[in-house]
């Protein structure tokens, strides 16, 4: 019986990480509009991390870094040719126009950061 | 209509009357208004209220506070400062949108200084218009302007924007000045700031750990007994251990808290969960022993603590080696002037960089550095250039000629005009160019990156499955196992490496080539400049030096060179041809005076004939001569210019042959060398020209190139690059990125030759900032290396994590009955990333020449 259990739990727990980390989806996005959009970099999240824009739309982010460890100096828009490095308690401005509609992932250059621009028509 | 006289203070010049007349016309009633500057008084006319007057006189920086004690002389001194009279700092969060929740708005610059760079400022007393608009934005605590510097500094929580729109609404104009150094220097504070504190953190984490560690190995138990003092005992070192995972691990915990909401798990997520469950369970132990079989009854405390020392000890051993790697933008930062002798209204002074304009006049003395970007107005100098191009001969400048910044003046003194200032200047764009570049990921790494993207989570269910295993098929005591080998799994596991692997190697390769004149800008060209196989190289500019020069005289018995030059230069003194620049040039080096002829003309695809003291002269090819009748001679000379890739020029005076002179447009004194050098690189080297075939097969036949492509016009260029990647080779184009722009673009990688300083060549993958063709095989030596040293860490990342994860399972126990401790674990995944990192760092010794043959000229140290 308590084999049983266990090993049920330890299933349970692994398809809760597959569903958490890739099945769930990733919260809310954030809509960027024509105003500069603020993401806090810090413990390890962008805040927010899930970004909309519009394609062919200008697009200013201001990535205010917290965390002092090496991590987190840098930004870098795959797929988008866009990489800065960002001062800690600063505001850093990243201007980049998404042309083709699609997901685009940003992340430290780690990739413990991890963010995602996805770009409407 | 009646006038109204009220007082003023600070307005010194005219430009400040005119401002004061312009904000008083704007009060409705208002006819007109006299500025007297000696009496400090305007004189209003038409029916205004005095109040408004009074008012529009404060608000434009010149009115007396009527209610404010009498104004002391002092206030109107241009460098007072003045209170923000606006309301106290306001929520900055209501500017600013999007924050998240619990962060409140961004305020960027919270209790910073920022310095602007003011234009239109003219005297003393527009300082105070300036500093009084400066004051009203919101937040600003401070304001004060120097004059002589023209700059302002602001203290406060404002916004960068709105001080600049005050400055503009009061009438002038300002931008913010970005101190790289400064910014730097506080960089580097922050990092050593961070740095003390994670070596506090390890030492906290192993002076409870290694105590612990020591109890265990002596041999004292480890184990809890109920209702023992035991009991106790190890409830104080959870208690202790606690606060370890609490204090220096806080930031794991709130990392992996934070990246979890977020659906994201990251290094922090393994940490924690590793050391947590460690925790967890012996605190279990502890407190309800009797839930376990005895032979479980062990504790783990030492392990969570002295995994998070060696993981804080890691992180800031790596910290140290990261610092290194981008040592290369550093030096380039370090490279720019911080102040600059500007000469201003007939005065010199030194004024920081940053508030140079263009447009001033600048004096650099022997030994200083140019700080912006300029032309020479007076002086003969020579520069060191090497810093940016490479090339170690300092290059001569006089007037016109143009100078970069960051580069040294060698021994005369030089004035010059600002032309580029701040971030328009080469060397700040050839920064941001190598920061942007350090950014870039090759091809090589995107597999890795896939990986890390998925990384931490499959970790996570190897963990898990690790445990249900043990649970399944080992042996009792089935619980401790479990847990030791989740733990292990979760602590030794390392995205870091894999995630450092590729950016670290192309931050210091990137690096590495700029202080070789190397400008990479595109990533994928990093990598793809090893795999080349075919160079094509444009033979003007590129090969040769770009415009034709004297390469040889020959004359008849009896008659000197400096005559026959003399003669020819007078000749074609006035005439614009390239053949006819290359004699002047030529005669005036040799300091030769022409003489004024008479009749010149041009013989359109002949040469040229003028008389000089009633003499014809003419000056041109050998056929035409031939068919005017001049005598023959010199034909041996003349055809072994013609085997060297000159043009010979024969000089006739009435029907007597002079001479001959052999103008060519001369192979550059290296490219020889550095095309022997692309040959060893194992290359063919292929050279493209839009000249005939002979002269074109004699500078190849100089260089060395194995392959001609001559006759070529401009346009086909690119379509000759397609037609060898048809072959099935790798192709670089190499030309001077104007005129050959198509084929750079159409080349696997293309190459420009800069000419000296300017980086602002779109077209190329990689800019040569050097004239040499040494740059190609630098280039190509950089990124082999490159390439091999991400090679290397890709490996170690991966072996590590595909060798250590297994055995951490335990997938050795079956065999010999090992099971890795979690302790070793940890000091594992702190030495890996530190390994990687110190790898990358081991190019920064690479030197792109170290190995090749026969260099002749040696390169400076940078």
């Amino acid at each position: 019986m308590t084999t049983w259990l266990i090993n049920l739990g330890g299933l349970l727990l692994m398809a809760l990480i597959v569903w958490w980390f890739w099945l769930s989806g990733r919260g809310p996005a954030k809509r960027a509009g024509d105003a500069p959009l603020d993401i806090v970099v810090d413990n390890g999240v962008y805040e927010p991390s899930v970004i909309q824009a519009r394609a062919g739309q200008p697009l200013t982010l201001r990535f205010l870094r917290r965390d002092p460890s090496p991590c987190a100096e840098q930004v870098i828009f795959h797929e988008l040719g866009v990489s800065e490095f960002l001062d800690t308690g600063k505001a850093t401005t990243v201007t980049l126009t998404p042309q083709r509609p699609g997901e685009y992932r940003f992340t430290c250059q780690m990739q413990m950061y991890q963010g995602t621009l996805i770009v409407n028509d | 209509m009646n006038e109204q006289t009220l007082p003023i203070q600070g307005a010194t010049c005219q430009g400040c009357a005119r401002k004061i007349r312009t904000a008083l016309l704007a009060v409705p009633g208002v006819s007109g208004a006299e500025v007297d500057l000696e009496q400090q008084t305007v004189t209003v006319s038409g029916n205004a209220d005095g109040d408004a007057l009074r008012e529009a006189l404060l608000e434009s920086g010149y009115g007396v506070e009527a209610l404010s004690s009498s104004p002391s002389p002092e206030e109107s001194v241009p460098e007072c400062h003045i209170e923000a009279p606006g309301p106290p700092s306001q929520d900055s969060g209501d500017h600013h949108h999007g924050g998240a929740a619990g962060h409140g708005g961004i305020s960027p610059g919270s209790g910073e200084e920022h310095l602007l760079a003011i234009t239109g400022a003219t005297c003393a007393s527009c300082v105070r218009t300036i500093e009084s608009a400066l004051s009203g934005v919101t937040g600003v605590r401070d304001a004060s302007m120097n004059l002589a510097d023209r700059t302002a500094r602001v203290a406060g929580d404002a916004d960068t924007q709105a001080l600049i729109e005050a400055v503009k609404a009061a009438g002038y104009g300002a931008s913010v000045i970005e101190d790289e150094q400064l910014a730097d220097q506080q960089r580097d504070d922050q990092e050593q700031a961070h740095y003390r504190e994670l070596i506090r953190h390890t030492v906290i984490g192993l002076a409870v750990g290694i105590p612990l560690m020591a109890w265990g190995l002596a041999g004292g138990t480890m184990m809890v007994t109920a209702g023992t003092a035991s009991q106790w005992g190890w409830l104080a070192v959870g208690l202790v251990t606690l606060g370890v995972l609490a204090w220096s691990g806080r930031h794991f915990f709130i990392g992996a808290w934070k990246a979890g909401r977020h659906h994201n798990a990251n290094m922090d997520t393994l940490i924690a969960l590793g050391t947590g469950a460690a925790w967890a369970y012996s605190m279990v132990v502890v407190l309800f022993p009797d839930w376990l079989p005895e032979a479980a009854r062990h504790v783990y405390f030492e392990a969570s603590a002295m995994i998070i020392g060696l993981i804080n000890l890691g992180q800031a051993l790596e910290m140290r080696a990261r610092g290194k790697t981008s040592e290369a933008v550093r030096r380039l930062l370090d490279l720019g002037a911080r102040t600059a002798r500007v000469i201003r209204d007939g005065e010199e002074r030194d004024i920081p960089v940053e508030s140079v304009q263009a447009g001033d006049l600048l004096r650099v003395r022997p030994g200083e550095k140019i700080a912006v970007d300029g032309e020479v107005e007076e002086g003969e100098s020579r520069l060191d250039e090497s810093m940016l191009t490479g090339e170690p001969m300092p290059v001569s400048k006089g007037p016109g000629d143009t100078v970069a910044a960051g580069t040294v003046n060698d021994s005369g003194t030089l004035i010059y005009r600002a032309t580029r200032v701040g971030r328009d200047t080469a060397l700040a764009q050839i920064i941001a160019l190598v920061k942007k570049a350090q950014g870039a990921k090759p091809p090589i790494g995107r597999l890795a990156d896939r990986i890390s993207a998925v990384f931490v989570p499959t970790i996570l269910l190897i963990a898990v499955a690790s445990a249900l295993a043990w649970y399944n098929l080992g042996p009792d005591p089935r619980i401790v196992h479990m847990m030791v080998a989740a733990t292990t799994v979760l602590i030794i596991a390392c995205p870091c490496a894999l995630g450092l692997a590729t950016p670290m190697s192309v931050m210091v390769g990137v690096g590495k080539a700029a202080e070789a004149g190397i400008l990479i800008r595109q990533g994928e060209a990093l990598q793809t400049a090893g795999d080349l196989d075919t160079i094509v190289l444009d033979k003007t500019g590129t090969i040769t030096e770009g415009h034709p020069a004297v390469t040889g005289v020959h004359t008849i018995d009896g008659e000197s060179e400096a005559t026959l030059l003399t003669l020819a230069a007078s000749l074609e003194t006035g005439s614009e041809h390239p053949l006819a620049r290359a004699i002047l040039a030529t005669a005036e080096e040799r300091g030769l005076r022409t003489e004024a002829v008479t009749d010149f003309q041009a013989h359109n695809g002949k040469g040229v004939s003028a008389r000089l003291n009633g003499a014809l002269l003419r000056l041109g090819n050998r056929r035409w001569l031939d068919r005017e009748g001049v005598a023959g001679g010199l034909q041996e000379q003349a055809e072994a210019l013609g085997r060297d890739g000159a043009t010979p020029l024969f000089l006739a005076r009435d029907q007597q042959l002079l001479g001959v002179i052999g103008v060519a447009d001369p192979i550059k004194q290296d490219s020889r060398a550095a095309i022997q050098r692309l040959h060893d690189l194992g290359l063919t080297v292929v050279m493209i020209t839009g000249d005939v075939r002979t002269s074109a097969e004699a500078i190849a036949r100089q260089a060395g190139v194995d392959k001609v492509l001559a006759e070529v016009l401009p346009e086909d260029k690119a379509r000759e690059v397609k037609r060898l990647q048809g072959e099935g080779r790798k192709v670089a184009m190499v030309g001077d990125g104007i005129n050959d722009a198509p084929a750079l673009a159409q080349a696997d990688v293309g190459f420009a030759i800069g000419t000296g300083t300017d980086v602002a060549i779109e077209s190329a993958a990689i800019t040569l900032m050097g004239g040499s063709l040494h740059g190609v095989a630098d280039a190509m030596a950089i990124s082999r290396a490159t390439v091999r040293n991400i090679k290397q860490n890709l490996f170690g990342a991966f072996a590590y994590n595909t060798l250590g994860v297994p055995v951490a399972a335990g997938i050795l126990y079956p065999f010999t009955g090992w099971l890795l401790s979690p302790v070793i674990a940890g000091a594992a995944m702190s030495l890996s990333s530190v390994t990687v990192v110190t790898n990358a760092n081991r190019l920064r010794l690479f030197r792109p020449r170290g190995a090749s043959r026969g260099n002749e000229e040696t390169r400076g140290e940078s």
